[in-house]
């Protein structure tokens, strides 16, 4: 049986795919977030946070589908993770129960310090979610020190290193990009004149950011770049990355705000996709000794006879979602009005 | 010990905490399955705007159910790894069965309810109404089935040995239908049912009692008062058999949830009691040989005691008995108030009587009380068991954690659900005093006119 034929490989796949549409999707309404505070009306505020306003709870139930996605087909993978990254998980939990209740609150009263409270909240809490997000990724392709029994043989400072706190901060530079392209794609008016201001300073801050980003894992992480040697074609999808994200200024340039939010779309798939390539079949790299004690799709998976059930589940499944997901958002397209119903 | 602790003190806090929402978005989903269909059926204004009320309510409950489960989806492997590596094949799939079925189901299709009236027909929104609440059923279908695999473990075998032993599914649907799991899940959908009927039910009472909002008060009691009725009877044969399938499997259990300290032949039930744990004796009223009848149909069948088991093994035998006495106390006071209550409205004088329509208002802790001893009797009950009979609490902890994060994370959750409570409370209470009507439909929100002050005050 080939690789790409064999359950792990499949529920690797499954997997990487929820985390990807999570991105996508969650991405924006996190770089929503992000951007709350710079703008200072509050009408203006209310309509950035009604673009998000149906869909933000369904984006992240991505994450929590992820979740049980790794609990499912790599038990090993879920518990060490869970268990080393105890910090930074808590913080990430906290930070999502803050910014649904924040969510939920702040235009509930009028008075000017009860929203601007809550508009601090959400927006920090934003901030929290991606940054952690994006340091958990960067100790997964870094590696994390582990020892014989798959448990995490570190300390909380081996979490907090450089290279993992570049990738927080790529992390939160990308879905920032993400977000204020989103906000071009559902506003109009004056306020959509306004983004415009903001969406360059955050294209060329992501874009610093890649550039250092690219450099830094091509030095320091030479494994990540092992298989696309190994299998030229991979080179495609770093090539397919560069043009997504060389298109997103020319369509804003243009007026194209759809599809500068699709290029920006396929830049996240791409990115994902770079880091899913890279790590294979590593999930969690054994920084102390990457060889022996990593934990690979293969040594961590659930029973075969449990991938053949999930690999049924997401075969059902995963149709029915992407296909209400995208029915819901066709009956929530348009420029965001606000009404009685609005947040 | 102290991290098993702990964990076991966080893990309490979190899902208590937690489980306050489900069953209410459970019950009031069925409700709202219910008005819509009336409002389909006749296409009455009033169902109309009952049925936007009671979404408004539910948005609430399901908003904090949301963001407490979050915490629940990663604590199994924050504090519990060696836990989640051992049964993370057999587990797993049901959470992942959870996330892919129930959760993208009811997030999906609540955009819909909630900010669809206007751009969807009545027809589409009632099914959309439907998948939400169709949704809030699977997410309890799937943890329950997690659950009680844990209680009455079936469908797997145990590959490995020591450290990496692990079960592993051998028959998927022997692992879903284990012994208990359907009474169990049963049990639970009605008891959220309660819960959300009794939500209905006292806010329905209030505006009575307050005269505000009459015929939507009155119209809203009786659909509360007919789902309760309905469950309330249910949840009694449900309650009756799922204590007969402790008796069969998990007997240490029903011992202690009836301190029976020595095995016996035509045991007594005891109503109401108290333990003497120190000598090991029940003080209460008894009936004898009730225990013995319910249990097993014949009133001199013999009863398993703790004797038969190791008194390291034994639960926390008070704390364990009173909860599952107070989950049963519960039941009698809910089955009396509702048909105290359909009395009354027959005679004509339930609106006159103030006094039970205060108690009415109250009611609504009663399902709440009840499900959480349930619960915790039930989850006490399996000591010292993570899964019963297979692996210890003791052992399913994590080994990378320590006792200062534990308590740093219950700290911190601690801070966030009191907080996040007062919310909950005070928000509720802003959509009860708001009441149906939406007369704003108009203007851009309830604080439109506002908005300019609070501009100014900047």
């Amino acid at each position: 049986m080939s690789v790409y034929t064999s359950l792990e490989f499949f529920w690797f796949t499954a997997f990487v795919l929820l985390i990807t549409g999570y991105a996508v999707l969650d991405g924006f309404d996190l770089g929503v977030g992000m951007l709350h505070l710079f703008s200072k009306k509050d009408v203006e505020r209310r309509l950035m946070l009604n673009s998000i306003g149906p869909v933000w709870d369904g984006n992240e139930v991505w994450l929590v589908t992820a979740g049980g996605a790794l609990f499912a087909g790599f038990p090993d993978v879920y518990a060490t993770l869970c268990s080393a990254f105890y910090l930074p998980v808590m913080l990430l939990l906290s930070g999502l129960i803050f910014r649904a209740v924040a969510i939920e609150f702040r235009s509930k009263q009028p008075m000017a310090w009860w929203r601007w409270m809550w508009d601090v909240f959400f927006s920090f809490a934003s901030f929290l979610i991606a940054f952690i997000l994006g340091l958990i990724m960067g100790n997964l392709i870094a590696g994390i020190p582990l020892d014989h029994t798959k448990e995490f043989a570190g300390t909380a400072a081996d979490i907090f290193s450089p290279y993992a706190l570049l990738i927080g901060l790529f992390t939160t530079a990308l879905f920032t990009m993400h977000g204020a392209i989103y906000l071009m794609m559902k506003t109009e008016g004056e306020l959509h004149e306004r983004l415009r201001g903001f969406v360059n300073p955050t294209i060329i801050a992501f874009i610093i950011l890649y550039a250092i980003t690219t450099i830094a894992t091509l030095i320091y992480m030479p494994h990540m770049i092992d298989n696309i040697r190994d299998r030229p074609y991979f080179f495609l999808v770093a090539l397919l990355n560069i043009f997504a994200i060389a298109n997103i200024p020319r369509c804003i340039h243009l007026g194209y705000d759809g599809r500068a939010f699709i290029s920006s779309a396929l830049n996240i798939i791409c990115l994902l996709a770079l880091y899913a390539i890279g790590t294979y079949p590593e999930v969690v790299r054994a920084s102390n000794a990457p060889d022996t004690l990593s934990l690979t799709i293969y040594n961590s998976a659930s029973s075969i006879k449990t991938l053949k059930i999930l690999f049924l589940m997401a075969l059902i499944g995963i149709p029915l979602v992407v296909s209400y997901t995208i029915g819901i958002y066709w009956i929530f397209k348009g420029k965001v009005k606000l009404d009685s119903r609005s947040y | 010990m102290e991290v098993e602790i702990l964990a076991r003190l966080q893990f309490a806090l979190t899902i208590m905490f937690h489980y306050i929402y489900p069953p209410l978005s459970i019950g009031l989903g069925l409700v709202m399955v219910i008005v819509e269909a009336l409002y389909l059926k006749t296409r009455e204004a009033r169902y109309l705007q009952m049925a936007k009320f009671w979404t408004k309510i539910f948005a609430l409950t399901f908003a904090m159910g949301v963001a407490t489960g979050i915490v629940m989806e990663f604590e199994f492997g924050t504090n519990w790894s060696t836990y989640s590596r051992y049964v993370g094949d057999v587990f797993g799939s049901a959470l992942a069965a959870e996330g892919v079925f129930a959760f993208m189901l009811e997030s999906g299709f609540l955009a819909i309810l909630l900010f669809g009236w206007d751009r969807v027909g009545p027809k589409l929104h009632f099914f959309a109404t439907l998948m939400v609440a169709l949704g809030a059923h699977f997410s309890a279908i799937w943890i329950v089935v997690a659950n009680a695999w844990m209680q009455t473990p079936a469908g797997f075998h145990i590959v490995g040995e020591g450290l990496t032993a692990r079960a592993e599914i051998t028959d998927f649907w022997g692992m879903v239908f284990n012994p208990s799991s359907m009474v169990r899940l049963g049990h639970t959908l009605v008891g959220a049912w309660l819960a959300g009927a009794f939500l209905v039910i006292s806010i329905a009472s209030y505006y009575l009692l307050k005269n505000k909002y009459v015929e939507f008060a009155k119209t809203s009691l009786k659909i509360g008062l007919g789902v309760a009725l309905v469950s309330v009877f249910l949840q009694l044969w449900l309650g009756d058999q799922s204590a007969r399938i402790a008796a069969a499997h998990q007997p240490a259990k029903i011992a202690a949830f009836e301190a029976q300290y020595k095995t016996q032949k035509g045991a007594p039930l005891t109503v109401l009691g108290y333990v003497d744990t120190k000598n090991q004796k029940l003080v209460g009223i008894e009936i004898p040989k009730l225990l013995s009848f319910l249990l097993f149909g014949d009133s001199d069948a013999e009863v398993k005691g703790l004797d038969q088991f190791p008194e390291k093994d034994w639960p926390n035998v008070q704390a364990v008995f009173q909860t599952y006495h107070l989950m049963i106390a519960t039941w009698g006071l809910m089955f009396i108030t509702i048909i105290m209550a359909l009395w009354m409205w027959y005679r004509g004088t339930l609106f006159q009587r103030r006094w039970f329509l205060g108690w009415m208002v109250l009611s609504v802790l009663l399902p709440q009380i009840g499900n959480q001893a349930g619960w915790v009797s039930a989850e006490m009950g399996r000591y010292p068991w993570i899964v019963y009979n297979l692996l210890r609490i003791s052992d399913g902890l994590s080994k990378a954690v320590t006792a200062n994060q534990i308590l740093g994370s219950i700290i911190l959750f601690g801070l966030v659900y009191f907080f996040l409570f007062i919310l909950f409370i005070y928000l509720l209470n802003e959509k009860i005093k708001h009441g149906p009507d939406d007369k704003e439909k108009e203007q851009a929100s309830p604080y439109h006119q506002l908005d300019q002050i609070a501009e100014e005050l900047k």
